[in-house]
């Protein structure tokens, strides 16, 4: 029955219903489509003839994709090293034995390689870490962001989330907390042995690892402009497991402090307890010349950051990057994959369709 | 105080003595002993609260509330404990949640308040300081002297003082309160009658003492002294005397009458049931899943306790050299730390249960359910009533009824006797135009001529305008009511309009008949009846009243006839009248009864006995004796009376219709249709119920009709339970049909309850005639206690359906013509039976799908929300690590996931309603609460699981155990590969988490409104925008910057945005592959119908309703088939207008126009339908 036809219909009945029709207000409800639930709509219904063509275009954007990615994943060239020392043969095995937090004379050790391919365009160092919990609750919440913004009240007085990490010897400790203490100290030194025999040390870039809005917003030194960090400084401590203070951890002012960036890239805890940091970018010195030649390399490493206690590993990675970031083959693997299954059901829709598509359409229900 | 604090609380109860003292006016003894009594006012308080209590009132009741007490009680755990989360992330949600029901309920109680205020406010007259003062009905005091003119309706319990009648009697219905309509007669005492006036009531000394207030509306024991020139004169008081609230002055210009109970202690207001809470099936399955998940989150929690405990036992994972404890987490005492991680973990899993999702419900079906108001095709234009919603707590179950249970009379029927057709001394008559017609003649009688009645005819007339106990009310003439009967006035009655009253709506249809056709009753006074035969006054002497009762079956009256002849007149049911006949045309008119009652009249058989002078005494002294006996007086006076009616001679038999409902036939066809079976309870006999249930279709005539009836026995019962559960077994082919009247019910259920059921389950139709009120509801309590506990519905219109209606899962009332009580305790109304099929096919249906996928749905969300939180802390030591930022905790469930679940709820529709409409067998899909099925429920359950492992491994596996996805920072810094924290990597989990979970609904929503796009991007379009904003600022009052710039430097990254994209299909395809195999592989047929694309199925329904259900279905196939040939060749365009689902023929594009226009010719009138 079409509910319009019929209510115009009665529509006219209401005005022959004479007088008292008209005073009396009527209950009728209004004949809206709101009212009567019949807004506009648009009704999809998922069968295999509308789902196919989706299926398609999803496999056929999806696999060139997931190939492009995966090349471009494949383009990137990694090398990694284990200098933990875990091994007797390993040079660093007697800096790892002998490690003690009060040493004053810093234990080196160095680590030859062999990079088989030249490494292009900007070269990323990383160090990693393994089974390392920086995402253990009492250790992510041990720091004072405000102290870390250059507030001069939580520098005197850190926020009590930094506990046992406050104080020490009735000082503040700047920066306070458990991160900040047990920030990465290794001294890590990159150096080509050139064929000829000498021994060229690569320039590192220590800056431009951080996130632009965390040097520049999120941790700021206290009294802003202040060169003089050492009187800014005057009063608080250095974490207990610090070799040097706050205000020396840098030369050069603008990366010196709250604002040193190997301090910053510590301070946001890894989410997994196996992670990797940005250390240093090796800028490219020319499009004719790769940044890193195939050859022979030593990595020197002043050995301060102890992680046999808790069965960790210590790494340095050398990577390129792509336009889409590091290496990651499974993003391409991903979409190849689903790319090619979405494909294979399309098929396999089609058939369907094709069998029972128009039975079903014909069919009726049966009361 | 204290006390009175104890009242307003209603610990104690006001009254301790056992009678009260009412001075009429309020006129206290000036010595004496008095003692001041207190009484309540004549308020009428439903509302729940007052402003001063809402707020501790309405917090007691939510928190009473298992789930919010659980979420107070994790709020509370928070603030105690060092939590991972804050406080507030349960807090706030918490708060929301209680305010958004606390506006519900203050809004819902300000209605009260409004509707209180109406009935306090009305205005009445009250005697006070010798004048008639108008004032509010709220300010009546007990003693007050209250006047209420005709039609009012009293404002409180009266004790009637005088009328404007000399005898001090006056006329009322209690319609409203215990559904009677006839007139009863109030009388006051003699010494007060006499004060009709003002002044005469000012100089009236009286004292009223009666019991305290009782609910019982048929007991009163009072007195009334009145002090009349220094003596005091005792005067009884009974029910008879006492005019109750509710009650409604007819027939009698006013009356005074002093207020002995008033307010909440009038009889009316005692009887208001606190109405019993009824819970729908969904909302038990709701508590179900809710344990299951209660046990998950223990589950969860326990594991977690446990497993943190495991990895803590080695020093160097419990404290590590960078991580050392302070010295207090050391130093407290394990127990106390385990019961602490316990509950912390408890409080970083509680959101698995879903916070929202009883205020989602509630507003959901308070929301919902104005669309049954709305509707249109439930709207009663004759009588301007649409349908009424009582209780939106039970919309769903309309979708789930299994059994219905109807009223007959006023239900199916409009419960409108009309006379129909007569037979005098074995001629049959019709009538027409007010004229008896004799079977085979015509009416072609010039008009105005008066036509001649033989003497059979007229003593039939007499005798049936005579034989009755009908009362009549007159009404003044500037009373604009429409009662008046035109014929009246064509029969040259000067008189004013009159109106007929009866107990019985047959006797009053006979009554108005013999009016039309002549000979008119015009009163009784007295003793004395008189008729107006022709215009001719007659004056009849009434002797003796013999009054009808259920046994006999029969009810005469001894009369004095003008000339002095003493003549009995009786009728009754024929075959209480037939065997006592023996003279008249007896055979020739019990076959004419049986052919009125073939054709659904209900049949009246009248007869009377002339009395020799010496008779009549032998009678008179056999029921004098009789009624004063003091032993035995039933069996003596049953005696008697089959004494005296005896030896009848036959005089006719008359067959008056009760009108069947429009539709009912179609109505009663589509429930079965839809699998619900189709119980009718009736008061009527068997013969009349039969012949209905046969006219209305709830019987066939194909059907096998089995009989309970009249057994007298247990043992006779069940032999013949068993006899009739052997002829199902033998006969299975052919559809049963089974009557049952109330006395062999009784028996059956008392010791055969089992065999009863059995037998009834394998009937299609069962009718229950002869039922006591509290019969009916015993039989829908028999049902609903069945072990397959189906969901009954019951649907009457009378005071006499009210226990049953109460009774059912669904109580449905009709607004008919027997007063409100059965609209007033249902919980839905609607003002024609035909609706039922509208609202149980339709919005029920709508209703059951979209509550079901708000529950499943609403636990799927929770499960995504915090299963990754849980897998998380396998990665970070179970050291209670939130995955999510504090502020996403809390808005998830009550900003960014909200609304289009909401919206979805309200507006969502499977199929077009005329596809539910015309097809009920889709009922069957959601029958037994299937979609709340545990299978289902489960299914959701797991998906919920499946979908969260994807979002945390997947960004688990992109993101890398190293930091490989990583931003290369192209939009700050050229080239630059930066890594991601802790933060980042919740906050890619939860973003694929709101767009996969928000497009599952997607997925689900099969009708896309313009809100539905709205909500749905809109929730995802404000989840981005509040990131950016959230993250883009450095808040002052956190004590920790998490978040700041992390959703940027996540979406700045590139293969962030292809790390969403595939973790969203790769939870979304596997979904939609098995919809789409299931609809093709095993479609449901709700699933077929919606492949009717809209246009089709619009014009297909059209073609349906129009071959309406007599024409059977074959029929209907046949044109269905001849109109989707013609369909099927545009089958290509129509797939281009899927959007234009509008049902109305004119909106449709042109090319249909051509359907339309086959439509017309086809031979089928459309107006039928």
């Amino acid at each position: 029955m079409a509910t319009s036809y019929n209510a115009k219909d009665e529509d006219g009945h209401i005005t022959v219903s004479g007088p008292s029709g008209g005073t009396l207000r009527s209950k009728k409800p209004e004949n809206t489509a709101f009212k009567q639930q019949r807004l506009p709509a648009w009704q999809p219904i998922l069968t295999a003839g509308t789902v196919l063509p989706a299926f398609f275009i999803i496999g056929l954007i999806f696999i060139p994709i997931g190939i492009g990615l995966y090349v471009t994943s494949n383009n990137i060239k990694e090398f990694e090293i284990d200098y933990t020392g875990v091994d007797m043969s390993s040079p660093c095995f007697n800096c790892s034995q002998s490690f003690s937090w009060n040493s004053t004379r810093p234990c080196t050790c160095t680590i030859p390689f062999y990079l088989d391919q030249p490494y292009e365009s900007n070269v990323f160092m990383y160090y990693g870490l393994s089974n390392f919990y920086q995402n253990h609750r009492r250790y992510v919440k041990s720091r004072d962001d405000n102290q870390l913004n250059g507030d001069p009240e939580s520098l005197k007085g850190p926020s009590k989330e930094c506990e046992p990490y406050a104080k020490h010897d009735n000082k503040p400790i700047a920066p306070c907390g458990a991160i900040a203490n047990s920030m990465f100290n290794d001294t890590l030194e990159l150096f080509y042995n050139d064929p000829n025999g000498t021994k060229i040390q690569i320039p590192l870039n220590k800056t431009g690892i951080a996130w632009w809005t965390d040097k520049h917003v999120k941790f700021r030194n206290p009294e802003g402009n202040n060169h003089n960090l050492t009187a800014v400084f005057q009063g608080t401590t250095k974490p207990v497991n610090w070799r040097r203070p706050v205000y020396e951890l840098d030369d050069d002012p603008e990366n010196n402090g709250f604002i040193n960036e190997d301090f910053i890239v510590w301070m946001r805890t890894a989410a997994l307890p196996t992670f990797r940091k940005l250390y240093r970018i090796i800028p490219r010195k020319s499009s004719m010349v790769p940044t890193l030649p195939s050859g022979n390399y030593t990595l020197e490493v002043v050995y301060n950051y102890p992680v046999r206690s808790f069965e960790g590993r210590k790494r340095m990675i050398l990577s390129t990057i792509s336009w889409m970031g590091g290496k990651n083959p499974f993003l391409g693997i991903a979409y190849m994959t689903v790319g090619s299954v979405c494909f294979f059901l399309g098929v396999v829709l089609l058939i369907i369709h094709h069998k029972y598509g128009n039975r079903n359409n014909s069919a009726d229900i049966s009361n | 105080m204290l006390r009175w604090i104890r009242q307003q609380l209603g610990f104690d109860p006001p009254h301790q003595s056992d009678t009260r003292t009412v001075y009429v006016a309020n006129r206290f003894p000036q010595h004496g002993h008095y003692v001041p009594q207190r009484f309540a006012d004549n308020r009428i308080i439903s509302s729940k609260y007052t402003v001063w209590n809402f707020v501790p009132k309405n917090l007691f009741e939510q928190f009473r509330r298992i789930a919010n007490f659980y979420f107070l009680i994790i709020f509370l755990v928070q603030l105690m404990i060092d939590t991972p989360t804050s406080p507030i992330t349960s807090g706030l949600p918490l708060f929301f949640v209680i305010t958004v029901t606390a506006i519900k309920q203050g809004y819902e109680d300000w209605l009260r308040h409004k509707a209180d205020n109406e009935v306090n406010g009305a205005p009445v007259f009250v005697v006070r300081s010798g004048s008639l003062v108008q004032t509010r009905s709220k300010n009546i005091r007990v003693g007050d002297i209250v006047r209420v003119a005709k039609d009012e309706t009293f404002p409180a319990d009266l004790a009637l003082l005088s009328s404007d009648r000399a005898d001090g009697t006056c006329h009322i219905t209690t319609a409203s309160l215990d559904g009677e309509t006839n007139l009863k007669t109030h009388y006051s005492v003699a010494e007060t009658s006499v004060c009709q006036s003002v002044s005469q009531l000012e100089a009236l000394q009286a004292v009223v003492e009666c019991q305290q207030p009782e609910a019982d509306l048929y007991r009163f024991v009072g007195r009334i002294t009145v002090t009349q020139h220094g003596e005091e004169i005792v005067r009884p008081l009974g029910p008879e005397n006492l005019l109750l609230r509710g009650a409604r002055l007819k027939n009698t210009k006013e009356i005074y009458g002093v207020a002995v109970y008033t307010g909440m202690e009038s009889k009316m207001a005692l009887n208001y049931k606190c109405k019993s809470q009824k819970r729908s099936a969904v909302e038990k399955s709701m508590n179900t899943f809710l344990i299951i998940y209660l046990v998950i989150l223990l589950f969860e929690a326990v594991l977690s306790t446990i497993l943190k405990y495991a990895w803590q036992a080695e020093e160097k994972w419990n404290e590590p050299f960078y991580n050392q404890k302070t010295e207090q987490e050391r130093n407290s005492s394990p127990i106390l730390k385990f019961i602490s991680d316990f509950l912390a973990f408890l409080v970083l899993y509680n959101f698995i249960i879903p916070i929202s999702l009883y205020v989602t419900v509630e507003m959901q079906k308070f929301l919902g359910s104005f669309f049954i108001g709305w509707d249109l095709d439930l709207y009663h234009e004759e009588s301007d009533q649409k349908a009424q919603v009582n209780t939106s707590d039970l919309n769903e179950e309309l979708g789930q009824v299994e059994y219905v249970f109807t009223d007959k009379t006023g239900t199916l029927t409009e419960n409108e006797m009309q006379f129909r057709e007569c037979s005098i001394n074995g001629t049959k008559y019709r009538e027409v135009n007010g004229k008896l017609v004799p079977e085979g003649m015509t009416d072609d009688s010039p008009d105005g001529s008066t036509p001649r009645l033989i003497g059979e005819e007229l003593l039939f007339l007499q005798a049936v305008s005579l034989c009755h106990t009908v009362q009549i009310s007159y009404d003044q003439p500037d009373c604009l009511v429409g009662g008046g009967d035109p014929f009246s006035h064509a029969n040259g009655f000067s008189s004013n309009h009159m109106e007929y009253y009866a107990s019985s709506p047959d006797e009053k249809a006979l009554v108005e008949a013999t009016k039309r056709i002549g000979v008119a009753f015009t009163g009784s006074n007295g003793d004395v009846m008189e008729i107006k035969a022709f215009g001719k006054a007659e004056k009849y002497k009434l002797l003796h009243v013999l009054e009808f009762d259920a046994d006999r079956r029969r009810m005469s009256v001894i009369l004095q006839t003008p000339s002095g002849g003493k003549v009995l007149f009786t009728k009754g049911a024929e075959s209480a009248i037939l065997p006592f006949t023996t003279s008249g045309e007896i055979e020739k008119t019990r076959l004419h009864v049986d052919e009125f009652a073939l054709k659904g009249l209900r049949t009246l058989v009248v007869a009377c006995r002339h009395f020799s002078p010496e008779e009549y005494i032998d009678v008179d002294r056999r029921l004098n004796a009789a009624r004063t006996a003091l032993q035995q007086r039933e069996e003596r006076l049953q005696e008697a009376f089959s004494y005296i009616e005896r030896d009848l001679q036959l005089l006719g038999a008359t067959g008056v219709e009760d009108k069947l409902q429009d539709k009912v036939q179609e109505t009663i066809e589509a429930l079965r249709l839809a699998g619900i079976k189709v119980w009718v309870l009736t008061g009527d006999k068997h013969e009349t119920a039969v012949s209905v249930s046969l006219s209305c279709g709830h019987f066939h005539r194909t059907m096998n009709i089995l009989e309970l009836l009249q057994q007298r026995s247990d043992n006779e019962c069940a032999e013949q339970l068993r006899r009739l559960a052997r002829r199902i077994k033998e006969d299975h082919v052919i559809q049963h049909g089974l009557v049952v009247d109330g006395a062999s019910l009784s028996l059956a259920l008392r010791e055969h309850e089992k065999l009863f059921m059995e037998v009834c389950k394998n009937c299609s139709a069962v009718l229950c005639c002869r039922m006591a009120p509290l019969q009916k509801a015993k039989v829908v309590r028999l049902l609903k206690t069945s072990p397959e506990k189906p969901i009954t519905l019951a649907i009457g219109d009378g005071a006499n359906d009210v226990s049953m209606i109460q009774e059912a899962h669904v109580g449905i009332g009709i607004m008919g013509k027997e007063g409100r009580q059965a609209v007033r305790n249902s919980d839905y109304a609607i003002a024609r039976f035909k609706f039922l099929s509208k609202l149980l096919l339709v919005h029920g249906h709508f209703y059951y799908i979209r509550i079901a996928t708000l529950v499943q749905y609403f636990f799927y969300k929770n499960v995504c929300f915090i299963t990754p939180q849980f897998l998380y802390q396998f990665f970070c030591l179970f050291s209670q690590q939130t995955l999510y930022d504090s502020v996403y905790l809390t808005l998830y469930n009550i900003c960014f996931t909200s609304l289009p679940i909401l919206v979805y709820s309200l507006f969502e529709q499977l199929v077009h309603p005329h596809i539910l409409q015309n097809k009920p067998g889709l009922y069957r899909d959601i029958s037994k609460n299937s979609l709340l099925s545990f299978r289902t429920f489960l299914y959701w359950t797991l998906l919920g699981f499946c979908h969260a492992f994807i979002f945390f491994f997947g960004s688990y596996i992109l993101m890398g155990e190293d930091t490989t996805l990583m931003g290369n920072g192209q939009i700050l810094r050229a080239n630059r590969q930066l890594m991601f924290g802790n933060w980042t990597f919740g906050t890619l989990v939860f973003t694929v988490m709101v767009i996969t979970v928000t497009l599952k609904l997607a997925l689900e929503t099969q009708f896309w409104t313009w809100m539905n796009h709205f909500v749905t991007w809109g929730s995802i379009a404000f989840y981005f925008i509040f990131s950016l904003f959230y993250g883009g600022i450095i808040w002052p009052f956190l004590h920790t910057q998490d978040m700041y710039f992390v959703f940027v430097q996540l979406l700045s990254s590139g293969s962030a945005w292809f790390a969403i994209i595939i973790i969203v299909i790769t939870c979304l395809f596997p979904d939609v592959v098995k919809k789409v195999f299931y609809r093709h592989l095993q479609p449901t047929s709700t699933q077929k119908s919606q492949s009717l694309s809209a246009p089709q199925a619009q014009t297909l329904s059209c073609m349906e309703s129009l071959c309406c259900y007599q024409h059977g279905q074959s029929g209907c196939s046949r044109l269905a088939h001849l109109l989707e040939q013609m369909t099927g060749q545009c089958k290509a365009s129509a797939n281009n207008c899927h959007a234009s689902s509008n049902r109305s023929w004119s909106d449709t594009e042109n090319f249909y126009s051509n359907d339309r226009s086959i439509l017309t010719l086809s031979p089928i009138e459309a107006s039928h339908c």
